[in-house]
């Protein structure tokens, strides 16, 4: 039934001379991704798997996938997981962890799939305290239908449905996710991070963990969104897409932890 | 016949709720609609006292999509609503046959389309046995009669689930849930155990690769298959388990073997027609009827039965609709392999009350070849 590759064939593992300073997490399929060049759910991948690893909680963890560019991201882990419908992963999420309290499960959507059709099976999650963990990807546009209007795009971002720019008006404003989580009781740890420069993939890393530590502790949910480029239906190179996370979209998206029952 | 089983008085809804936990369902995820509150009351009651889940969801979109993924851990799970709330369930529906998973649903009917009413309905027949969903889905589809027949059937439901991994729905109406009779709390003879259910599960469900011990490659249920040729191989197991299911037809008939006319009629519109047909009988009237209790797979091989036992009889489709289930009552009985038999049809508008008397006429004019459509 699942095709993903076991990780590090041992041709590539080291050599009596060698020592071996990189590897890849066991958590993550040693495959070729279909995401395109630049794309930054290579980044987010690798670390959700890394922090797996260090967690050791790969052979109980379960992956909810959503639908858009990251439809496919089970294939990318080496973990049990399982289709949800559009927007409905976080719903899906709370059906599988209450049927298996000792799995850890977490989510992985983009701005569409979460944000815009699945923003009520996201809340409620959220606000039953469901121990589940999800991780939302924003970058402002539908990227498998080829970058049209998410509820996440910028005033006057250029999409292919907003092609005189998105209007606050009639089209409305970028919504602030993060900030929503952080407001709803049964959320545990709410954190916005970009993957933009090695210092903010950094401190991405550590809000996953947290974000997956919540879940753990029985402490509530977890959330973690993570500002992304897409240099293909941002019509840039990868270098000028990592500049509009800096410039553009941080001011709009400030970086930082907005809920932590952690240190509670 | 003695009977020295206890009885309680319950509603065919909480029926449903008992017989879903006897069954060993532990995970229900529902949105308050009525007639079919007493299910996820009843449920939200039973379930914490047997280490299981209820979850009240913020609608029934989220309902089934929350049914889903418990069914992809393997775990014995349902939901029930109504109306509307079915209709928002058929995305998760359509998902749940393409990953092959074992869903049990209720759907104790109200009058449609639209709000409609909170009466009882069979408007949803179309929707119950032809799918509903987008997609080549086929849905197994019960229809109690009886608040003994709600407990009995849920154990039926999810037998049937787990076998085919198939979705099973439980077709009843405002009538069927909200009727009050002595149920017997015993498993039926052919139920499945809670063990069996997880003995069937185990080979495909998702649970974390480490219950399956190191080394164990990571499981995936999905419905997607992009690759050329993948979608039509899916589909084709798919025509092959609906094939299987087809053996699952069940059907009750009474008083068939001399009559004249035979009555089609499931659900709460059976127990009236039964009324009527008794009533009939003790003025010499030679009439019989013939019950699906399974309505997808519908029993058209019994149907046909009776039409050659008896060349020349007609038959009566009564149903609170404006004509559903006598399309697959005439589909069954076309042709040669169904003796050419007449179907005649009457139909109860949604949200009134059947009674024996009302349908008394009708039978009567089908008897002389003359239909009263409603």
């Amino acid at each position: 039934m699942n095709s993903s590759s076991m990780p590090t064939p041992d041709a590539l593992r080291p050599r009596d001379d060698e020592r071996l300073v990189f590897d890849a997490p066991a958590s993550q399929a040693d495959r070729p991704t279909h995401y395109c060049p630049g794309c930054h759910h290579g980044i987010a991948h690798r670390l959700v798997a890394e922090v797996l690893d260090e967690l050791n909680v790969a052979d109980r963890t379960i992956l909810v996938a959503s639908v858009g560019c990251s439809a496919f991201s089970y294939d990318y882990f080496t973990v049990d997981a399982l289709e949800a419908q559009h927007g409905r992963a976080c719903a899906v999420a709370t059906g599988v962890r209450r049927a298996n309290p000792g799995s850890v499960v977490f989510t992985y959507q983009g701005d569409g799939d979460m944000a815009a059709i699945g923003l009520a099976e996201s809340v409620h999650a959220a606000n039953r305290g469901e121990l589940i963990t999800a991780i939302f990807i924003n970058n402002t546009v539908y990227g498998m239908t080829g970058g049209q209007m998410a509820p996440t795009t910028l005033i006057g971002q250029k999409t292919t449905t907003t092609p005189e720019g998105r209007h606050l008006l009639g089209e409305g404003g970028p919504l602030r996710m993060t900030e929503l989580m952080a407001g709803l009781d049964g959320v545990a740890y709410a954190e916005r991070c970009a993957l933009d420069s090695v210092k903010h993939v950094r401190a991405a890393k550590k809000a996953l963990r947290n974000a997956f530590e919540v879940q753990l502790r029985g402490l509530g949910f977890g959330f973690v969104e993570l500002l992304s480029g897409c240099p293909t239906n941002w019509h840039m190179t990868p270098q000028a897409a990592n500049r509009r996370i800096s410039e553009e979209m941080i001011p709009v998206f400030p970086l930082g932890v907005t809920k932590n029952l952690l240190d509670k | 016949m003695s009977d020295t089983v206890a009885r309680t008085l319950i509603k065919g809804n909480e029926a449903v709720a008992f017989g879903a936990v006897d069954a060993g369902c532990r995970c229900y995820f529902g949105y308050p609609i009525t007639p079919q509150n007493e299910i996820p009351e009843t449920m939200s009651r039973l379930l914490p006292a047997v280490s299981g889940h209820y979850v009240q969801a913020e609608s029934e979109v989220a309902a089934a999509s929350m049914l889903l993924g418990a069914c992809a851990a393997g775990v014995p799970s349902m939901t029930s609503s109504s109306g509307c709330g079915i209709s928002l369930m058929q995305e998760a529906l359509s998902y749940m046959n393409g990953s092959m998973l074992p869903a049990v649903l209720v759907n104790m009917a109200r009058g449609g389309p639209g709000l409609g009413d909170i009466g009882p309905s069979q408007g949803d027949y179309f929707q119950a046995v032809k799918g509903g969903g987008h997609g080549d889905h086929r849905n197994i589809v019960l229809a109690p009669a009886t608040a003994q027949e709600c407990y009995d059937f849920m154990f039926r439901a999810f037998a049937l689930a787990f076998t085919y991994a198939n979705p099973v729905m439980v077709l009843g109406d405002a009538i069927v849930g909200q009727i009050k009779e002595p149920v017997r709390r015993t498993p039926p003879a052919d139920a499945l155990s809670p063990a069996q259910l997880e003995a069937l599960a185990a080979p495909w469900r998702v649970e974390g690769r480490g219950k399956r011990g190191p080394g164990a490659a990571p499981r995936l249920i999905k419905s997607v298959y992009l690759a050329e040729g993948a979608l039509a191989a899916r589909n084709r197991l798919l025509q092959d388990k609906y094939e299987a299911m087809r053996a699952e037809a069940r059907s009750l008939s009474y008083n068939v073997d001399d009559a004249d006319l035979v009555v089609v009629a499931y659900g709460s519109i059976a127990r009236a027609v039964r009324s009527t047909l008794r009533a009939l009988r003790e003025q010499g009237v030679a009439v019989g009827l013939f019950r699906p209790v399974t309505l997808y797979p519908f029993p058209d091989e019994a149907l046909r039965a009776l039409a050659a036992a008896r060349p020349g009889r007609r038959f009566l489709v009564i149903e609170q609709n404006l004509g559903q289930m006598v399309e697959d009552v005439r589909l069954a009985l076309f042709g040669a392999a169904g003796c050419g038999a007449e179907v005649l049809w009457h139909g109860l508008m949604p949200g009134l009350l059947a009674n024996a008397q009302m349908l008394e006429e009708p039978v009567r004019m089908a008897l002389a070849g003359k239909e009263i459509r409603s």
